[in-house]
């Protein structure tokens, strides 16, 4: 597999490296509650201390998510957000945020643009990584060569479920960093770490050196400082966007901001 | 039986019916469905397995069905003649118990002891909820809230039987929106629980354990018709929602060249999108609930929204198995529209004393539509897939009664 130049996610993680730090990844819906909105909620999750930034495209049928991320997906939906306003959004959106953007979509919206166009756009635009969250390894055999091609990284998830025959597969054919769902289900805030997150994380370390990332139920610094021992990245989702959904119309981005800083300060990591 | 041309003899090992199929779900189910593969493929394989299948379907659910020549419809018609095969003379009123007995002997041997489904006419609710009593596994069926309203004598039965119905919300609030709901509540129970899909739709190995516990139905018709009319049938017509009854009926006929093949869909009010769910009319091949088919969608790639009266067959996405079959030019897919449906289903009731399920009635509406045109020693068989019990709200409000 030929190498890459070195993505701005691979430098992130180089960085936090050399700094002895782990990092946050926030993941927030595009287009929820409006494109303009997603620009200023990107900006406050990078002022707020984030690492890296997951860019949910919505998806009229978004089966691996929980209630709150579904509720995002229909308000973006509804305001008229396609992956296409997203993509040329992203240019404007750049000149405040400098963080890796990965691009979390459904295979579906991602297949109709066309892999090739797609691939283009993305890159062009800014974008650093791809998460096709339905495409399996199976299928996914000319979306790697065309994301490569455009040299985004193809980051995949590893379930607790994967066998460590999948897992090693999983990792040969992501690049950035590997993503671990901590447990069976869809997204959601748990109050709890899973007891399958650890057995995955030491699996997943015998097979691969990709940084690790892991998300799925988390919302607070207390777990992601369990995920951090562990792993390279913690990822908080679903509580961000039910923060946008209580918080955003009458206090804007600075509820964001505010929580994120929580989530960085509260785990006790510095930023790299 | 002659040289199959042009068949679809898939899927593949990698779950493929030519370009379509496959497995496109996120990776915690991707355990799981290789599991639930690797234990269908022994099961397969298994005579006490396969001789438990036909006993239950024998004995319990009331197989084999006849194949009915429907003496009165064809002369009111005046052409070919037409022969009904009895599916909804099954235990449940449908075919789906043919494929959830499967699959619930599949659960059990699995080592399951929960089932979770998704309904969306409330047949395969029925017929999951059934099964799971027969077998003592706890239930939990998923249905949307518009389907709900529209099938609730399906809802009732359902609860009596001991299954929990779970309303979805969501969406559009019927068949593709409780699939989702299923799915997710699916990969959250992995442990104890096994999805009972309920057409030849989602990822491999899906598509192909429907299609093989419904096979039956053809198998029986091709036997059936030989022995009464003495030679193959010169068309079958059957409705395609997700396509597991039209499957069933077309799968061992596909290498009878001389047997041509009619899949019916629904055309609702209009072929405006969000107007019908005529896939192969106003859908292009995309990926919904696992699997790269023929999908409703705007351009953009989210799932339209659909409509019919036959809650059965209001869906976006058809099997990846017709998908192919289309594009092999195999079988002809057509559609037939909420009102002729409605008065097909009339028209059966009044000459024939059997009033058939709505889906069902699309199939019978093609008929309609070509059978007087027909020689009259032309046979076409026709899968009536379920009766028409659940839809008595519907004709009334329809105003046919």
């Amino acid at each position: 597999m030929p190498t890459l130049s070195t993505s701005r996610i691979q430098e992130k993680f180089r960085r936090l490296r050399e700094a002895g730090a782990k990092g946050l990844v926030i993941y927030v819906t595009a287009g929820d509650p409006s494109l303009e909105a997603t620009g200023d909620l990107l900006a406050a999750i990078q002022a707020g201390g984030a690492d890296i930034i997951e860019l949910g495209i919505p998806f009229s049928d978004p089966l691996a998510d929980g209630p709150v991320i579904q509720r995002a997906s229909e308000r973006a939906l509804a305001g008229g957000t396609t992956l296409r306003k997203v993509l040329q959004a992203i240019p404007e959106w750049r000149k405040r945020v400098h963080l890796p953007l990965v691009l979390f979509s459904y295979y579906n919206p991602i297949l109709q643009y066309g892999l090739e166009d797609f691939g283009r756009d993305a890159s062009e635009v800014g974008a650093d990584g791809v998460l096709a969250v339905d495409l399996s390894p199976e299928e996914s055999g000319g979306y790697i060569e065309t994301m490569r091609k455009w040299n985004l990284n193809t980051i995949f998830l590893g379930a607790p479920t994967s066998t460590d025959d999948r897992l090693a597969r999983l990792a040969n054919i992501s690049t950035g960093f590997l993503y671990l769902i901590a447990r069976a289900g869809v997204t959601g805030e748990r109050s709890t770490l899973s007891g399958s997150t650890r057995p995955l994380i030491e699996r997943v370390r015998k097979i691969t050196s990709l940084p690790l990332v892991v998300g799925f139920g988390l919302s607070s610094p207390e777990q992601i400082r369990a995920v951090q021992e562990l792993a390279e990245a913690a990822v908080v989702g679903s509580a961000v966007v039910r923060r946008i959904e209580e918080h955003f119309s009458t206090e804007g981005a600075a509820a964001i901001e505010r929580y994120v800083r929580w989530l960085k300060e509260g785990t006790g990591s510095s930023p790299a | 039986m002659p040289d199959g041309q042009l068949t679809t003899t898939g899927p593949d090992v990698r779950g493929r019916f030519g370009e379509f199929g496959g497995r496109y779900v996120p990776e915690t189910l991707m355990h799981p469905i290789e599991e639930l593969e690797r234990a269908y493929l022994d099961a397969k394989s298994d005579a006490a397995f396969q001789t438990e299948f036909k006993r239950l379907l024998r004995y319990y659910a009331g197989r084999p069905t006849p194949l009915y020549h429907a003496e009165r419809l064809t002369k009111h018609l005046g052409g070919a003649q037409i022969y009904l095969k009895r599916e909804d003379l099954l235990h449940t009123g449908a075919h789906k118990i043919n494929n959830c007995i499967g699959q619930g002997l599949l659960a059990v041997r699995m080592g399951k002891t929960r089932l979770v489904a998704e309904t969306g006419a409330g047949q395969h609710g029925v017929a999951t909820a059934t099964v799971a009593a027969l077998l003592g596994l706890e239930c939990h069926v998923y249905m949307g809230e518009e389907d709900m309203a529209r099938q609730s004598p399906n809802v009732f039965r359902m609860r009596l039987l001991g299954t929990e119905v779970v309303g979805v919300a969501s969406g559009s609030k019927t068949l593709k929106d409780a699939i989702n709901e299923g799915m997710r509540d699916w990969v959250t129970n992995i442990e104890n629980t096994h999805y009972l899909m309920g057409s030849v739709l989602g990822p491999h190995p899906y598509p192909m354990i429907v299609r093989d516990f419904q096979r039956v139905i053809g198998q029986e018709a091709r036997q059936q018709i030989l022995e009464l009319a003495g030679r193959l049938p010169d068309c079958l017509f059957a409705c395609v929602g997700g396509g597991s009854n039209s499957i069933g009926l077309f799968f061992d006929f596909i290498p009878d060249a001389e047997v041509k093949m009619v899949g019916i869909e629904a055309g609702g009010r209009s072929l405006n999108l969000g107007e019908h769910a005529a896939r192969f009319s106003g859908g292009k091949p995309g990926v919904l609930h696992g699997t790269y088919t023929y999908v409703l969608q705007d351009a953009d790639g989210m799932i339209a929204r659909t409509h019919s009266v036959s809650a059965g067959l209001d869906y976006p996405a058809v099997g990846p198995e017709h998908a192919a079959l289309h594009q092999q030019g195999r079988v002809e897919y057509t559609y037939a529209g909420d009102q002729e449906s409605l008065e097909a289903a009339r028209l059966l009731a009044r000459t024939e004393g059997i009033v058939p399920a709505l889906e069902s009635s699309h199939a019978l509406a093609e008929v309609v539509k070509r059978a007087p045109a027909a020689r009259k020693d032309a046979i076409f068989v026709v899968n009536l897939s379920g009766r028409g019990d659940k839809d008595l709200g519907i004709f009334q409000s329809a105003g046919i009664l």
